[in-house]
Parts: C-alpha cells; structure tokens; sequence
C-alpha cells in the first residue's frame, strides 16, 4: 500500500481514540496517540490514579466492567507500534500541524491523517445558585465517585435530563450516599413515546430500566417533568427548590447537587482544522460534518465518538474503529468488507436508539429561556449575567454569538463557553425571537484551554 | 467542614499538605481539588465579586477550580486542581493570597 510518510495522529484516548488507533495498529500503521489524561480510557472509563487500595473494576464500572477493562488494556498488545502519549494536550491546529503540551514544554506534531476522537462534556443550563460549592456537573458527580471515591455529598439531588441522571443516582447510592431526589426536567410521557426508537439498543434500554427501578425499589425519590427553580445556601447548597409537574414549588435539602442535561461534543480542534459543520436539530448544537464511516469534509481528517455527536460509549467503540478504517481505505489498505459491514450496521442501530433518546430527554431551552432571570450568572468565568447579556442584544442589537462574545465577553473566558455557551445561544435567539441556529456558533480561539505562562518550547537548551 | 465525602479507597497513604498555610492531610492519589475539599468547602474565590467556588466539572473543561500552589520556596504555579495530583508538602492557597513558603521544620 501506498503509506503516507508521516504517522496518523489519534487525538483522544477514550474509547473512540483506543479502537481507531488499535485498529490502525493492526493494519500495519504505526499510529500516534495523544491524550490529555494520565491513563487511557477517556471519562467514561476514566480510571483512578495507580496505587495501592483502588477498586475492582467490577466496583469500578458495575456492568460496562468487562467493556472498561477491555479499553485499558488494548493498547498494551501494541505499544512497540502505538506511540501513546498520555499528559498531552492538544491546544491547536494549524495548517497541517498540532500544537502540543507536555509536561510544561510545547512541541508542534505535522500530520497528513488525523482521528479526532475528542469527546464530550456535560450540558449545562444556568440555574440561580449554580455557581455555589456543591454545586457540581453530572459527569463531574460520577468522576469524583470513579476517578477519587469521592462523592459531592452525604444527601445528594440529581437535576437535569437524561440517562445519565438514573445511573449516577445508582452509583451514589450504592456507594452509600443518600439520594435525597432525582429530578427530570422531561416528562414521563416522552419515554414511553419514543419507546419504540428506544428498543433499537434492548440491551442499553434494559440497564436503563434496571436503574430506574432499583432506585424505586430503594425508596429514591423519582419526579419526572420538574421545573428548576433555584439552588439556595450559605457560601455552599443546602437545598434545591423546584416546581413539580404539576407546578407546585418544591423543597428538598441537600449537601451536594448534580446538574446536566445530555452531553455536549468537544468540537474546538476539528473546527480550527477547517471542518465543515452543520447544525443538528436534535443535539441543538453545531456537529462537525461526517459520513456514515466518520470522514470529515477534509481528506485525511476523520471523526469518530461523542466529540462528533453524542451516541455513547459502546457507538464510540464501533465509530473509532469504523474510522480508522475508513482512513486505511484511502489510504489504499485493503480492508474486510464484512467488518465494514457489521460495523455500519451496528452503528445505525445507535443512531436510532440515539435519536429517540435525545427526543425522549429534550433540553429544555425553550422554558429556560423564557423564564431566565437578569441576575442569573451565565458565565462562570466572568460572571456575566443574563440580564448583562440582554442589555448587549437591545443596545447594539448583535446578530450573532460572536459579536455578543465580543461586546459582552460572554464565551471569552477562559472555559472558551464550554460551560455558558449553550445558554448563550439560546437567550440570545429567544431575545431575537429565531432559531438558536439563526446565530452561527461561538469560533473556538488558540489555545483551546488555558495554557501556563512560561512554558518551555521544544528545542530549548 | 469538608465539601466531598470520601467513599471509597479510604486506605491510600495518608500525605501532608500545607493550605493557607495550616497543615493539613489527604490521601495520595487525591487530585488538589480533592486534597482541599475533603478539608474545606472552597477551593478559590473569584475575581469579580469573590464569591467562593469549588470546582464545577471536575474533567478539566470548565477551568473554575485553578489554584494557586507553591513547591518548597519555589515560584507560585497557578495550577488546574481538578487534573494535578497532590505532591507530599505542597502549599495552597484558598483566597487571592499567595500560598506562603513552609519553613523547613527545625531538626530533632
């Protein structure tokens, strides 16, 4: 086969980026890996630190504890060929060349193929109270169980939506946390109505009803179609209030709360590359554009797992794979059509199962967006409130996030709008009464995180 | 008062750690953000309206838990609490306030 001369670049150690660059492995490349973590496995197999006194995976994982297991330890059985190099960020892409940080010193890594395999991060919306300590994202409350054995409290709320709210609810309380609410801004209504997109995955549907049903059997209080109303406490939460479905307000104390509605993909370096997006209805949200075998509208670049679309761990597995086969095709590898095949068959069973999760789980913008508050911090880096941000939109009447970024500074801080971007976009298109794709979508700036000052280049004595 | 409860893995090595100068311990393995909040209830404040914060997604996306740290009489390192592990006689800071140099404890 005609080989590039420059290795491919895997960037993302998760579950997407181990399969991609195993796979490319096994086919005779020598791919390089970047991670920012200091083990592989991603968040969602994310692992403690090693030493002595750390849990089983069993106790780890619960049942995806084969699947963790599998992940960690796929890159072993390749590492004279797999250059994996975890501790690295990658802060930048610039014609045809990573920017890179290791270990306080930067380095510049020229590629001809890239995997992006970057990921995802929960989805927030503002609520009054959320910038207090103990106040936490979902995936946050399950990273400090998993990567710490650490919970955010001893009486602990859940709020927001998606699958995700039932199976940290589980974890917590198996570990011994008390499981004041669970609280689902989705009506019930919704699961039963996608019911059918939802039996794409039995087996994925199956753990989510186990969930539910062991915090039932528990006596874990379970309230669907909620509405947030505030987190309130001194100087740290003490107790959420919330409207019930019947729009009663709500008290429920606690020491600890857990926010999140669904993931959002970490797109800032495949749209630096010069990837073409478009906007996704059911993710509300801009995805790098793909086709069913992960390639991106650039040749050589591909994408693969949540950081090109939420779809989860076991589709990121399936997608990784997919792609690093795709890039040893055009590469002029032969490859085995009936892999491809299972692979895209599987893969579409996810996209179903998907789109009925996003359906039955909304984001609830709309109401957000209607009801927010003037004094609501949006942004957590700079506190810029929404009522700032709507005296921006009447003042100087900003089309677009980038303009509002620029004249409010709401996304310049230094999560880059991580954390407020999504509530951004949709005030500003409720203030503008169109779609929250009317707005374009806030352009990610180099570096793509904070990086120290007085770091050392490459090649410095 | 502490903001995290320990779960699990409460058996790791016990380390020493210095925070707004007091001397305080947690367990090796801990990320800062869990060095401190198992000890207190903030990790910063902010520089706005100094507010007190304590972390948000704890995944290394949301940069609300930078802290202020110090080794030995080393410079001050601003450092992302929820990606760096705790190091044996690290000094933190909790307010705006440099993290102070320990004195080397006089020998026996």
């Amino acid at each position: 086969m005609s080989q590039s001369p420059l290795p491919p670049v895997v960037i993302g150690a998760g579950p997407a980026g181990i399969r991609a660059a195993v796979t490319l492995a096994r086919h005779g490349l020598s791919p390089i890996l970047l991670d920012e973590s200091p083990r592989p496995g991603g968040q969602i197999y994310r692992q403690p630190p090693a030493g002595p006194g750390q849990r089983s995976a069993s106790e780890l994982y619960g049942f995806e504890a084969a699947k963790a297991t599998a992940i960690h330890q796929a890159l072993a059985p390749y590492a004279d060929r797999i250059d994996y190099r975890p501790d690295t960020l990658v802060w930048n892409v610039e014609r045809g060349a990573l920017d890179l940080l290791s270990n306080g010193r930067t380095a510049t890594l020229a590629y001809h193929s890239l995997i992006f395999a970057t990921g995802a991060t929960d989805r927030v919306l503002p609520m009054p109270g959320w910038t207090m300590p103990g106040v936490f994202t979902l995936g946050g409350a399950q990273i400090a169980l998993k990567a710490q054995g650490c919970g955010i409290g001893s009486t602990v709320v859940f709020l927001g939506t998606g699958p995700l709210l039932y199976l940290i609810a589980y974890q917590y309380a198996k570990a011994g946390a008390t499981v004041a609410a669970v609280l689902d801004t989705s009506a019930f209504g919704l699961r039963i109505k996608h019911l059918p997109g939802l039996l794409a995955l039995p087996k994925v549907l199956a753990k989510g009803l186990y969930y539910t049903a062991w915090l039932k059997a528990y006596g874990v209080p379970v309230y669907t179609g909620i509405t947030p109303v505030r987190a309130e406490g001194n100087e740290r939460v003490a107790s959420v209030i919330w409207q019930d479905s019947a729009g009663r307000q709500q008290h429920t104390a606690c020491d600890g709360l857990g926010i999140g509605y669904g993931l959002r993909p970490e797109t800032q370096l495949a749209d630096m590359a010069g990837c073409a997006f478009s906007f996704n209805p059911l993710d509300r949200a801009w995805l790098p554009d793909r086709d069913s075998a992960g390639r991106s509208s650039l040749a050589g670049v591909y994408l693969a797992g949540d950081g090109a679309g939420i779809t989860g761990a076991d589709a990121a597995e399936v997608g990784g794979e997919r792609a690093a086969l795709a890039l040893l095709q055009d590469q002029g590898a032969t490859i085995d059509p009936s892999r491809v095949a299972v692979l895209e068959k599987r893969m579409a069973a996810f996209v179903r199962f998907r789109t009925a999760l996003l359906q039955a789980f909304p984001l609830p913008a709309a109401r957000w967006a209607e009801t927010v508050s003037d004094d609501l911090v949006l942004c957590r880096c700079e506190e810029i409130t929404a009522g700032d941000l709507r005296a921006t939109v009447r003042k100087d009447q900003p089309r677009d996030l980038n303009r509002l970024k620029a004249l409010s500074r709401i996304g310049m801080g230094r999560c880059q709008g991580r954390m407020c971007g999504a509530a951004a976009a949709e005030l500003l298109a409720h203030q503008h009464g169109c779609a929250v794709n009317d707005i374009a979508r806030i352009r990610p700036q180099t570096p793509i995180k904070p990086i120290p000052i007085g770091v050392t280049p490459e090649n410095t004595p | 008062m502490s903001l995290l409860i320990r779960y699990a893995e409460q058996s790791r090595p016990s380390v020493r750690f210095f925070l707004d100068g007091q001397a305080v311990s947690a367990l090796a393995g801990d990320t800062l953000l869990t060095a401190v909040l198992t000890v207190r209830e903030r990790l910063r404040t902010t520089e706005f309206t100094g507010s007190p914060r304590a972390g948000f997604c704890m995944m290394g996306a949301c940069q609300d838990c930078w802290v202020q740290v110090r080794r030995g009489d080393g410079p001050v390192q601003r450092l992302r609490a929820c990606s760096t592990l705790l190091e044996a006689d690290m000094s933190l800071s909790t307010t705006s306030a440099p993290p102070p140099v320990i004195a080397e404890e006089p020998k026996p």
